[in-house]
């Protein structure tokens, strides 16, 4: 398959901070791809750069041929843009939304009309194609900034953190909806700082963290990084202190790591199951009740983990 | 260049439904023209004049029975409000006056005028014709007296070849008196009787193009429709750059910015919104007063390219505003000061030449003084030669104000790179 994209080395600075400090990679046609990483890791600045909205300060980039500093409108014909923040005119109906941004991307006459009321079909918003956009909740926005995205069936989309504050029900409606896409055939890159978003959709990851790639690959290839382990997570309750526990678990046969966050204590392990009756034995007798307990295969958060000794979201 | 459309007509529908917009756009100046219309009693009595008091004076060599007319129209009491008449015999030292600016306009009614009009081969030669001495300064309130004199004039005209029912209907209409009209009925007629061959050749030089004299009084509205709509084409303005910095902060202009659009033809567009929404709200206002009202614009041609004028030279003014503020609230409060501080100083609520000097000097800065002047000299009958100072004023301030503006976007980076 070939690459629709290809990153080389793109740096970008403000002022004096560097916000993207040389990241690489490419995209082949069908995929969906996700830059997963926490606040201001540079997931935007990068997807600036990429659709030409920001000039690099060095490197370059290529969509589909064309390179975003020396044919920035062969790229923006080639491009959909779901940008993080809503951008719509509120006073305008949804129809007259999609209408508008279909126009800057050339569409006109009939082939516009249709193009309309698919995207109105595919976002689940044809009943409500002459409401104002004032009028919708937070999903039904977003779900308006996503079909804008679409009209002109670019070859390449990019989708900036879309379902960044909405309910889980309009989540699921999203996420669904960039499967669908997937499966007629658009390829995507997909931003977010939700681990299980990355894992659900993505064929490939990229781990961002302070401007730089950290990881890239499959699941499996990353996960295969923090080795063959499985994580263990203790919830208890407000009032314990388990950092004694932690220490203790620590030193038990088979746990090669033991960390606690909020309520939940961590315990890294080749095997759950041999470890679990001794942890539970060890809360016990510290006297700290365990509300649940559930086991995680590796997980992507295990790897930004592993890699950064830094929790996804704090 | 169809994006640049686009983008313009996508921001006229905005405006137009936004109905803080448009309470300011067209209700707020609507309901100003009627109060104001209201307190000079414009809807209540016949007299439609406010009193102007524009200083003249007319020097009356011919003493015959058209100097005498003359004299007595522009003395008339029905005018008194209008004008401020004086009379001499110093044709020099009336100039003097006009060009000290003490008054507005000098009328010199040659000797022998009347008996060189009537007499049978006349002459067309300078010295028999009426002089009309203007100040330049002054272009509104001497395009006020022209008017009166043009009407004058055309009855003479009329009379002349017409003969005794033009002197009727003189009389009726109170232009001039039952004497003097005897004394002209009587010349007329010899003339008539030897002379009616030629009664299609204009002796009287001043006598020009206009029509539209039936009526020498000013309608008050004349002044507060066009002030009123001026001064809130101000708001539609600085609403209009609004939106520019509000397309920036709401993402919208970031995600123009990535569509296969050239980044002048973005702006351009958004240019062509305020003008486009600018020309609409004036366009309406003005056809809500003439039908509402019939309330009389002028020449139609003239209309319409004063407004295109006005609106050019006030986005202008808009844009200047926009490329200084940091964010679309202080574009609105930005504005709502230009709007009061132009609409007082261009003549929305008082006279220009009534304001101090320095506010009149001050003036010339606004569109609002530079469309007035166009509007008023329309609605005296001007035709679009008399526009000429004012279009040019007006396109002159907006290309500049654009080109400034243009520059400061520019190093404000609206679209960072
Ligand atoms: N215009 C700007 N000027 C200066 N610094 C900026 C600018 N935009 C972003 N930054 C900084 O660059 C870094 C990367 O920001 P960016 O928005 O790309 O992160 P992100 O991964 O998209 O984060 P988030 O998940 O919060 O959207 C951050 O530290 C941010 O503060
Ligand atoms: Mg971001």
């Amino acid at each position: 398959m070939t690459n629709i994209l290809e990153v080389k080395e793109l740096k970008k600075n403000y002022g004096d901070f560097q916000a993207v400090k040389g990241v690489s990679f490419d995209i082949k046609e069908g995929e969906i791809f996700s830059l997963l990483g926490p606040n201001g890791a540079g997931k935007t600045t990068t997807i600036s750069m990429l659709s030409t909205l920001y000039e690099p300060t060095s490197g370059d980039a290529t969509v589909a041929g064309h390179s975003v500093k020396k044919n920035p409108m062969g790229v923006r014909n080639a491009i959909g843009v779901v940008p993080q923040d809503l951008a719509l005119y509120e006073d305008l109906t949804a129809k007259e939304n999609l209408i508008f941004w279909g126009q800057m991307y050339n569409l006109s006459g009939k082939s516009l009309a249709s193009r309309v009321d698919e995207v109105l079909e595919q976002i689940g918003l044809t009943d409500k194609a002459k409401n104002k956009v004032k009028t919708f909740s937070g999903g039904m926005k977003r779900r308006v900034n996503i079909g804008v995205g679409l009209l002109h069936k670019p070859q390449l989309l990019f989708m900036d953190e879309p379902t960044v504050g909405i309910d889980p029900q309009s989540r699921r409606a999203i996420l669904d909806t960039v499967k669908d896409l997937n499966k007629q055939g658009m390829t995507v890159l997909y931003t977010t700082h939700y681990m299980e978003e990355a894992e659900e959709l993505s064929d490939r990851v990229g781990i961002i963290d302070h401007g730089e790639l950290i990881a890239i690959g499959t699941q499996k290839e990353l996960t295969k990084q923090v080795g063959e382990t499985e994580t263990l997570i203790l919830h208890v309750g407000e009032n314990e202190d388990p950092s004694a526990l932690v220490s203790t678990l620590k030193g038990l046969p088979n746990v090669l790591d033991a960390n606690v966050v909020n309520n939940q204590i961590s315990v890294v392990t080749p095997s759950a199951k041999d470890v679990l009756a001794s942890v539970v034995t060890k809360a016990n007798e510290r006297g700290i009740k365990i509300h649940s307990i559930d086991i995680r295969e590796p997980n992507l958060e295990a790897v930004f983990l592993h890699l950064t000794g830094r929790a996804l979201r704090d | 260049m169809l994006k640049l459309l686009l983008i313009g007509l996508k921001d006229l529908k905005i405006a137009f439904r936004d109905r803080a917009a448009i309470i300011f756009m067209l209700l707020t100046p609507f309901l100003l023209t009627i109060g104001m219309g209201l307190v000079t009693g414009r809807f209540s009595s016949n007299d439609n004049s406010g009193a102007l008091n524009i200083p003249i004076v007319i020097v009356n060599l011919d003493n015959d029975s058209i100097g005498d007319a003359l004299v007595e129209v522009f003395s008339s009491e029905e005018l008194a409000d209008l004008l401020e008449t004086t009379t001499s015999q110093d044709a020099e030292a009336a100039r003097l006056l006009v060009d000290e600016d003490e008054i507005t306009a000098a009328i010199i009614i040659p000797a022998g005028f009347t008996q060189n009009i009537f007499s049978a081969n006349a002459s067309q030669s300078e010295e028999y014709q009426i002089e009309f001495y203007a100040n330049p300064s002054r272009p509104t309130s001497a395009g006020i007296v022209k008017t009166i004199l043009d009407g004058f004039m055309a009855r003479v005209d009329e009379m002349r070849v017409g003969g005794i029912t033009s002197v009727t209907q003189l009389i009726i209409s109170g232009r001039i008196s039952p004497e003097q009209a005897n004394a002209v009925a009587k010349e007329m007629g010899t003339r008539f009787e030897n002379n009616s061959t030629d009664f299609n050749e204009t002796l009287i030089t001043l006598k020009t193009s206009t029509n539209q004299t039936e009526t020498n009084e000013v309608d008050m509205l004349a002044f507060i429709a066009p002030g009123m709509a001026l001064m809130f084409l101000m708001y539609t303005v600085s609403y209009g750059g609004r939106s520019i910095l509000a397309e920036k902060s709401g993402g919208t202009l970031t995600r123009l910015l990535v569509t296969p659009t050239n980044s002048m033809q973005i702006l351009g567009g958004k240019v062509f919104g305020i003008f486009l929404t600018g020309a609409a709200q004036m366009f309406i206002l003005v056809g809500a007063t003439s039908l509402l009202f019939q309330l009389q614009w002028g020449n139609a041609l003239g209309v319409i390219l004063l407004v295109f004028a006005a609106v050019f030279g006030a986005t202008g003014w808009g844009l200047l505003i926009t490329a200084f503020a940091r964010t679309p609230n202080q574009v609105g409060s930005v504005g709502s000061a230009v709007m009061l501080i132009f609409g007082i100083l261009g003549g929305s609520f008082f006279q220009v030449q009534n304001l101090p000097a320095i506010a009149q000097m001050f003036s010339k800065i606004t569109p609002n003084a530079w469309a007035m002047d166009g509007f008023t000299a329309l609605a005296y009958g001007g035709n679009i030669a008399s526009l000429t100072t004012p279009l040019l004023a007006l396109l002159t301030m907006g290309i500049v104000l654009f080109l400034v503006s243009a520059f400061l976007f520019g190093r404000k980076n609206l679209v960072q790179k």
